[in-house]
């Protein structure tokens, strides 16, 4: 779970990584209030921040310098409702503004390849740092960290130094990575990044943009609910979440259910191919169901997937592993019972492909059903082509 | 022979009693494995039935081991308690654990990395969130179902679940010497190369089937892997071309972040080694039908 900006400058405050002070506005006047509020204080340069989960903020015009609450309200009211990469602007930070000698960089994540977790940290920071990693290789440290031993200030010197920082700012930097680390393993981030780090004119080292990706596995013991995003999440994806279906929207008109993350994701390559042929027909989402396929998960696969305007026509794939196919098939019957018997008639054509565990079982059940909406196709790449010939044919016959 | 998995294997499953534990502990038996006990410190000293098996339950996996010679452990744990099992396996150095709990933070999964590799590695650690490994013929310690395949010569190692049990079926009449599922989370125990690696040195593995899917480095990194050390004729397969970018495909590791971790960089690279990579996984099947005829 990506957090943002704000949000994740609130966890860093509670941990101890400086901060500039700042306050989240949702509409103009509110901007303008808290422009006032550090106005008061001595503070009349602010800088108004979109709160995007995207990059490139500041290049879009999403980030700009305001001097006195006047001119803080007229930023806001124009970044405010602003698009910027398909993420529409709901809420701006309002921050005080930093006295800026040097830009640096530095991160925690994990690291797959080694197994374990990394440091970065650059002289360069303030632009993206697979750039600098790019263009200027030897200015990014890559420091591995023993998730047994973790970091202490020692260790933290060390990573600064690394990366190059000069003298005056590594004992500011080495204390805030320290922290950052606190956060890291506090949080159960996947990644902690603070781009920039500045090195203030008057000596003070602070993190002036923060990003935050904290694990989703760990929410039985962090309270990751706090950070939710209705506003952002796909109506479709929110209902998916309610009813703990792992289901992701795409842009595309065949609605997919499938066993296996794998197995799904294959799924939406093999459609996408055979909708090559079709007019450019493509997989409308992702939707795992998981091993076991009972028919309430696949009567709820089913409805979600079918509430999507796009969608037309369904392709099930599932491989019996575990789950033999005619308790698969069952629940594909009882389901467009289930369905019906809400009153939501099933219009859509669903191409089911049922393989593995029982499969001729399975496919004997389907067949005596005789749901006029389900036909059933032998192999994926087969039942791949003809869902997407069915949605192409549905779409230009609209 | 088979890798990692034999005949030979004397398992143990830590979480006997739970409903996970339970369920697969009795298909296990049912496959044939030897399962040998499990456990569960606050049942230890009872017997728990397993499909008409009495096995014991002990408190500890050191105890498990003594008692009964085990060398493999399968963990069904929930993810609350998956760290503290896996670093219980690894205090016993039992050879083998198997970490079949989804949902594991990565934190606890670098830590009982971490803390293996203190240990010198003593304890090979497959998953966590993975299927386990199925030597068809011979044992089976984890949820791949037994009776979709055949004992035969093709090595597989795979990130999914499902599509390793797909490619199990279609090349069922063909036959596997071992089937590795390494899980697809963002830090996992063994890896493509560990089971390469292992495939090349196995005299019952004539050609081995990868399979990959979007996020990470990994397949890449068996492609430079495989060209350096493997000359076993390698079919892969890699899931997700059309995973659009920052979106978590199913499992945590499946993730496209910027231009890292996408299907076509991971099938170029491999390519260029000389892997052969179906475009479909009943493409990947055929080929890898074409090398075993060939060989």
């Amino acid at each position: 779970m990506d957090l943002f900006e704000h949000q994740a400058k609130e966890i860093f405050a509670e941990y101890g990584v400086p901060v500039p002070q700042g306050r989240v506005a949702y509409t103009p006047a509110e901007a303008r209030a808290a422009a006032e509020a550090f106005e008061a204080a001595g503070k009349p340069h602010v800088v108004v921040k979109a709160q995007v989960k995207v990059g490139g903020r500041g290049k879009a015009g999403g980030v700009k310098l305001a001097y006195g609450p006047d001119e803080a309200e007229a930023v806001a009211s124009q970044i405010l409702g602003m698009d910027i990469k398909g993420h529409t602007v709901h809420k701006v930070l309002v921050e005080e503004a930093s006295d800026i000698a040097q830009e640096y960089y530095l991160s925690f994540l994990v690291d797959r390849s080694g197994r374990t977790f990394l440091s970065i940290c650059s002289v360069q920071g303030g632009m993206e740092i697979e750039e600098v990693a790019h263009v200027n290789p030897e200015a990014v440290a890559r420091v591995p960290i023993d998730p047994l031993d973790g970091v202490d200030l020692a260790q933290a010197t060390e990573i600064v130094n690394a990366g190059g920082l000069p003298g005056e700012a590594v004992p500011g930097a080495a204390a805030l990575a320290e922290r950052l680390w606190a956060v890291f393993t506090g949080k159960d981030a996947l990644l902690v990044e603070v781009n920039p780090m500045i090195l203030t004119t008057d000596g003070q080292v602070r993190a002036l943009d923060g990003k935050v990706t904290l694990d989703d596995n760990a929410a039985f013991r962090q309270d990751l609910a706090q950070y939710a995003d209705p506003e952002a999440a796909d109506p479709i994806e929110a209902r998916a979440k309610e009813k703990h279906l792992n289901y992701v929207k795409l842009e595309g008109q065949v609605g997919i259910i499938g066993n296996g993350a794998g197995l799904v994701m294959s799924t939406l390559d093999v459609v996408a191919y055979a909708g090559e042929e079709f007019g450019g027909v493509r997989p409308a989402n992702f939707l795992d169901i998981g091993g076991g396929a009972s028919a309430e998960v696949m009567a709820n696969g089913l409805e979600i997937v079918l509430s999507d305007p796009s969608v037309r026509s369904v392709l099930v794939n599932v491989f019996g592993g575990i789950t033999s196919c005619d308790a698969v098939a069952n629940g594909i019957v009882s389901a467009i019972g289930m369905l019906e018997g809400r009153g939501e008639k099933v219009r859509h054509p669903i191409v089911v492909r049922l393989d593995g565990n029982n499969a001729a079982e399975g496919r004997r059940i389907l067949d005596a059903a005789e749901i006029p909406v389900v036909e059933q196709v032998g192999t994926m790449d087969d039942a791949a082509r003809r869902a997407a010939e069915l949605a192409a044919a549905a779409t230009t016959g609209a | 022979m088979a890798i990692f998995l034999t005949g030979e294997s004397r398992i143990i499953v830590q979480g006997i009693t739970g409903s996970e534990g339970r369920k697969h502990g009795t298909r296990m038996l049912a496959a044939g494995s030897n399962v040998v006990g499990g456990t569960n410190p606050r049942k230890a000293g009872q017997t728990i039935e397993l499909g008409g098996t009495e096995l014991p339950v002990f408190g500890t996996v050191a105890e498990a081991m003594e008692a009964t010679g085990a060398d493999v452990s399968v963990v069904f744990v929930p993810e609350t308690g998956t760290k503290a099992a896996v670093i219980e396996a690894v205090d016993a150095k039992i050879p083998l654990v198997i970490v079949i709990t989804e949902g594991v933070p990565v934190h606890d999964s670098a830590e009982f990395w971490a803390y293996a590799s203190a240990q010198g590695n003593q304890t090979r650690i497959v998953g966590p969130n993975c299927p386990g490994i199925a030597s068809p013929g011979k044992s089976n310690a984890g949820i791949i179902p037994a009776d979709i395949t055949s004992e035969g010569r093709i090595g597989l190692v795979s990130k999914s679940g499902t599509l390793t049990y797909q490619m199990m079926y279609e090349l069922g009449d063909i036959g596997f010497s071992t089937a590795v599922g390494i899980g697809g989370d963002p830090i996992i125990g063994t890896t493509h190369i560990d089971c390469l690696q292992a495939f090349q040195d196995d005299p019952e593995t004539d050609a081995i089937v990868m399979i990959g899917e979007i996020g990470g480095d990994a397949e890449e990194r068996a492609a430079a892997y495989i060209e350096r050390h493997i000359t076993k004729p390698v079919v892969a397969y890699v899931a997700g071309f059309t995973a659009p970018e920052g979106k978590t495909m199913g499992h945590a590791g499946a993730i496209i972040s910027g231009s890292a971790g996408t299907a076509q960089a991971k099938k170029e690279a491999l390519e260029k080694v000389g892997v052969r990579v179906g475009r479909t996984p009943s493409g990947a099947a055929r080929l890898v039908r074409e090398v075993m005829q060939a060989s």
